[in-house]
């Protein structure tokens, strides 16, 4: 589920408002979006890849909530690491585009 | 008026448009593409975001594009038939591989940036969910067609005969309520996975089957609903293509024989009756490993970052249910432009059965993807043609909610509703494996859950998520009610139907299965040789 907006980060676009399709988040005034309805989340990530900042993390954890630390997860890579692999953001290329998934079709 | 514009009708909270499609998935957004292509305002909304919502914008899919030889069209025709029960049809499956085609060749035209195979050729088999979503809803914006998100529909509105004419809906931020009247709707609102967290599928509730039924629109195959996805235990992704390089082990790291990820699907279900199953994908080469990981980044994204190499080390999995998203029943469409059986209303993708090019089994993500952009492109093209048959005056019709208008005071907890669906159609000893005890006895709870979501369906309480999960607790009681129903009455196994009191497939019951109704449920049998009667191709309206 749904377990960071980095206060730090945040641009207060309020994108990831927008495109969840579970409506986690809410706005407010001056803040960072709120995670309002976070057992609604389901964890399908795909708010990372629009946030322009790597601000948000999704724990991969369906049902249970964890503790993360932002120190952490920025150091170990993992902030923003969904957006770097599907290729969005400037100077990336995009990973529909190194999709090899043939080589392993022709295996099966 | 200026082409494509929202107009607003005398109440200003009604706007008008001449198609109205409801779900921003791959169907809904083909077929607004197609009906704005045809010149129609188009209207579309979504209950999340058009470009993030159900289950192809998170997940990523196949698609079934086959080169048009007779050679290779043939064999992709002939792999499924018999694991489908020949319950397909040729004439459909023919004309979606042709659509298909055409399809994914306009993707390309606009830019979808598809990769080249080591021949230098385009591969085209497959799409990333993210990248064919935004552009989906890019080419839809371009073509004129208001997009509303985070506007889920709630009801259909009919006009004095019955047809179809426009929803009603809440934008569920702001509490706003909206009515849209339109000559034509399309559904496009994904299956039922009754909100098992199987990837990017919480949004697929059977929304769209309901506010269908409600307007008179009757199913086809709803016994077809028990598709399980397999999934590490703690996560959502439901990815399976690279479970075929996986052991399926006990804790200790026992082999459990028969146990796989396509025809082994059931010996996992079975065990995890009695133990936890674990999975290793030890048989994926070097080589193999990191095109995996530039082929579906999100399929590793939950072993990343629980620090687990699913190469080298055992983990739990799971069996997520798929219902119908990956089942193939859905809303009966009675034509080749996808209208159902009542006037105005198309349904498309996921919405609509997929018999008619699967019969009784899942085509996995691959089938459903070339469904989905072939069902959207004809329901908006006829939808489009309709709604221009019917001219301007309709939009000045009298019309008013499908359905029964309900009582309004919230009596029970939509979530505690949810669970108790959940408690009859998770559990693979009443799902997967189907035995009429237990579907008879579901079936007694469910009906009674039907008689109490009757004072929530048509909540007017002013908390909009209130407001909408009630509804979507209403819309998998009755879509759990359409699929035990059928599944009592095809009394064989045939498909992803597996019945313990029926094992064998019966040759006497090669038909399709009509169900539908709200308080009174019933099935009926349609010959599979009908199904040709039907298909009439309307004026104007081919492939």
């Amino acid at each position: 589920m749904i377990e960071l907006v980095s206060a730090s980060r945040c641009i207060q676009c309020n994108l990831c408002v927008n495109v969840c399709p579970t409506n986690v988040f809410e706005q407010r005034d001056d803040q960072p979006p709120q995670i309002a309805r976070q057992s609604d989340c389901q964890t399908c990530f795909i708010c990372e890849v629009y946030c322009p900042v790597d601000a948000l993390y999704v724990a991969p954890d369906a049902d249970a909530n964890v503790v993360v630390n932002e120190s952490t997860l920025a150091e170990t890579g993992l902030l923003g690491s969904y957006r770097a692999n599907v290729g969005w953001g400037a100077g990336r290329q995009k990973q529909a585009q190194q999709d090899q998934s043939f080589h392993l079709l022709k295996k099966l | 008026m200026e082409r494509n514009q929202i107009s607003s009708a005398s109440d200003s909270n009604s706007i008008q448009a001449d198609v109205l499609v409801i779900g921003g998935g791959p169907a809904g957004t083909w077929a607004a593409w197609t009906a704005a292509s045809e010149g129609a305002k188009v209207i579309l909304v979504d209950k999340g975001y058009c470009g993030t919502t159900g289950a192809t914008a998170s997940a990523g899919t196949g698609i079934w594009y086959v080169a048009p030889d007779p050679t290779s069209r043939e064999s992709a025709m002939a792999s499924r038939e018999a694991l489908g029960g020949h319950l397909a049809h040729r004439d459909w499956m023919t004309r979606v591989l042709d659509r298909t085609y055409a399809n994914v060749h306009l993707l390309s035209d606009w830019g979808y940036p598809f990769p080249v195979d080591d021949t230098g050729h385009p591969y085209r088999n497959s799409l990333q969910g993210p990248e064919y979503m935004r552009l989906m809803r890019r080419k839809i914006k371009q073509a004129g067609v208001i997009v509303l998100d985070q506007s889920p529909a709630l009801s259909l509105l009919v006009d004095a005969e019955g047809a179809v004419a426009g929803a009603t809906g809440i934008h569920r931020q702001t509490g706003e309520r909206w009515q849209i009247q339109a000559n034509a709707v399309v559904i496009a609102t994904g299956g039922c996975a009754f909100l098992s967290k199987a990837l990017g599928c919480n949004v697929l509730t059977g929304d769209g089957y309901l506010m269908a039924a409600e307007a008179g629109a009757d199913f086809s195959g709803m016994e077809f609903s028990n598709a399980y996805g397999i999934s590490p235990a703690f996560s959502t992704v439901t990815k399976t293509l690279f479970y075929n390089w996986a052991s399926f082990t006990d804790e200790d790291g026992t082999v459990i024989p028969e146990a796989g990820s396509q025809k082994g699907r059931s010996v996992i279900a079975q065990t995890l009756l009695k133990k936890p199953v674990y999975a290793i994908l030890d048989k994926a080469t070097e080589e193999m490993r990191s095109i995996m990981r530039k082929a579906q980044p999100n399929f590793f994204l939950p072993f990343d970052r629980a620090g687990i190499d699913p190469f080298t080390q055992r983990f739990p999995v799971t069996l997520r249910l798929e219902g119908t998203v990956r089942g193939t029943g859905g809303i009966r469409i009675v034509d080749q432009t996808c209208a159902t059986a009542v006037p105005g209303l198309y349904a498309a993708g996921d919405a609509a059965t997929r018999e008619l090019i699967c019969g009784g089994f899942t085509g996995g993500g691959s089938h459903n993807a070339a469904w989905a952009t072939s069902s959207g492109y004809w329901s908006g093209q006829a939808a489009a043609l309709y709604a221009r048959s019917l001219g301007q005056k309709a939009l000045q019709r009298q019309v008013k909610q499908a359905g029964t208008p309900q009582a309004n005071k919230p009596t029970i907890d939509p979530k505690a509703v949810v669970e108790a669906v959940q408690a009859e159609v998770f559990p693979y000893d009443r799902n997967y494996f189907r035995s009429q005890s237990r579907l008879v006895d579901s079936l007694g709870r469910l009906d009674s859950l039907w008689q109490e979501v009757q004072t929530t369906g048509q909540d007017t309480s002013n908390d909009p998520t209130q407001v909408v999960q009630a509804r979507e607790a209403a819309a998998m009681v009755a879509t759990a009610r359409w699929m035990y129903r059928s599944a009592i009455e095809r009394r064989e196994t045939r498909g992803m139907h597996k019945y313990i009191d029926y094992p064998e497939l019966d040759p006497t019951q090669q038909h399709h299965l009509i169900s539908g109704g709200l308080d009174q449920v019933w099935v009926k049998s349609q010959p599979i040789a009908n199904q040709t009667e039907d298909l009439k191709v309307l004026a104007g309206v081919g492939r």
